[in-house]
């Protein structure tokens, strides 16, 4: 069965008591919603030393919250099931929390927030949990509200877990047709666990999409990948293989071992002529 | 829930209704929460305010007492008149009770301070 929390379960369901809990003890989970937070606080480029007022989606148990708190922001919370936001009440966090259906629509007044985070959030919106549901029409249902709720010129990040390409195609153009502007970031592409994605949208002008994290490497020619392996060779110790070096190693072994080894000599090693 | 947030909210999800706004209050528990009190967020958000819905409100749940009807040009510089608006923001919580679609009259409840505004398939556009 597939690993992911969105096939088991719709959203209220599978964050019930026990899962819910995990995010107060797992100081795993706890630190890894924080670093996405802080990455998604860096995108969302807030203007620095004045508090605003975000908007968090999917907010849960406020750990996402708790580092919005720490730059100095006052925000509002939104998620689908009571006992996360039960978490975070236990957890006494700063901001207000709403539950609500982010599919259904984002409940506020034009123009409230200065800007809008979400971690793992956004990929519950691909399921259709219930018969009337239709992952199309909730996305731009979503953006379109949300777009409203924003003020100009701010910015929406959401981290999210996108299952394949078309799903990313399909919250780019929704987000495209609600009226933001912006794309994908994704930091770390080449790395399977580190890899996480960015959907930074943009409310006032097409801006140039921040820099992924982990791609600074542009220079991707065949002879550096090689001359990296050489050198990661060197330094592990082991001269490379099918060279002379190698192949003294390999005698030398064999004499500490007391096999029957012939003499180093001058042809050791030596490639042989092409008249052979 | 802080009245901040409900001068934000709207029901405007619901099928049917076009502005939603603003919710009436009906409360049964009300809390007071010591907050950090910060000046330049009070201010820099009062212009985003619709002030008289905020006023209606704290009116309705009786933390009206002290805060003016209508806003001063320069309020920011009101140091009493921005504690006040602190007050009444961030400290004073809806902790039970129901708010009200002013077009529909649907009925959202407030549970532990959270306002629930899950609808049916039915009340979905």
């Amino acid at each position: 069965m597939s690993k992911r929390p969105e096939h088991q379960a719709p959203p209220e369901f599978f964050y019930n008591e026990d899962e819910a809990r995990k995010y107060t003890q797992n100081s795993r989970i706890i630190d890894i919603q924080a670093q996405m937070t802080e990455r998604c606080m860096e995108l969302l480029l807030l203007p620095d030393d004045t508090s605003c007022l975000l908007l968090d989606i999917g907010c849960g148990s406020g750990l996402s919250g708790t580092v919005l708190e720490e730059w100095g922001h006052m925000w509002i919370g939104l998620d689908i099931s009571p006992s996360m936001l039960d978490v975070a009440l236990e957890r006494e966090t700063e901001g207000d929390l709403v539950l609500a259906d982010m599919g259904e629509g984002v409940p506020f007044k034009a123009g409230s927030f200065d800007g809008a985070v979400s971690v793992s959030a956004l990929q519950w919106l691909f399921n259709a949990d219930k018969k009337s549901h239709q992952p199309v029409k909730r996305l731009y249902k979503f953006f379109s509200s949300l777009y409203a709720s924003l003020s100009r010129s701010a910015r929406a990040v959401f981290q999210f877990y996108p299952e394949n390409e078309s799903q990313l195609d399909l919250v780019t153009s929704q987000a495209m047709k609600a009226g933001f502007y912006g794309g994908v970031v994704v930091d770390f592409p080449n790395s399977a666990k580190a890899k996480k994605f960015f959907l930074v949208l943009m409310t006032g002008g097409a801006a140039p999409l921040p820099q992924a994290l982990g791609t600074e490497e542009s220079d991707n020619s065949l002879q550096i990948k090689y001359a990296k392996r050489e050198a990661c060779k060197a330094a592990r110790g082991k001269p490379l293989k099918n060279t002379r070096a190698w192949l003294l190693d390999k005698k030398e072994r064999r004499r500490k071992q007391g096999k029957e080894t012939k003499p180093d000599t001058k042809y050791t090693g030596r490639k042989r002529s092409g008249r052979f | 829930m802080k009245l901040i947030t409900h001068n934000m909210l709207t029901s405007k999800c619901l099928k049917g209704v076009l502005t939603g706004y603003p919710l009436a209050i009906k409360a049964t528990n009300i809390k007071v929460n010591e907050v950090d009190f910060n000046p330049d967020f009070i201010s820099r958000i009062i212009p985003k305010l619709d002030w008289e819905v905020l006023w209606k409100a704290a009116d309705s749940i009786g933390h009206s007492e002290g805060l003016p009807q209508t806003i001063e040009r320069n309020y920011d510089e009101d140091k009493e008149f921005l504690k006040k608006a602190h007050r009444v923001l961030l400290e004073v919580e809806v902790e039970e009770g129901y708010l009200t679609c002013p077009e529909s009259g649907r009925q959202f409840p407030i549970t532990k301070g959270i306002p629930n505004m899950l609808l049916t398939e039915a009340e979905v556009q």
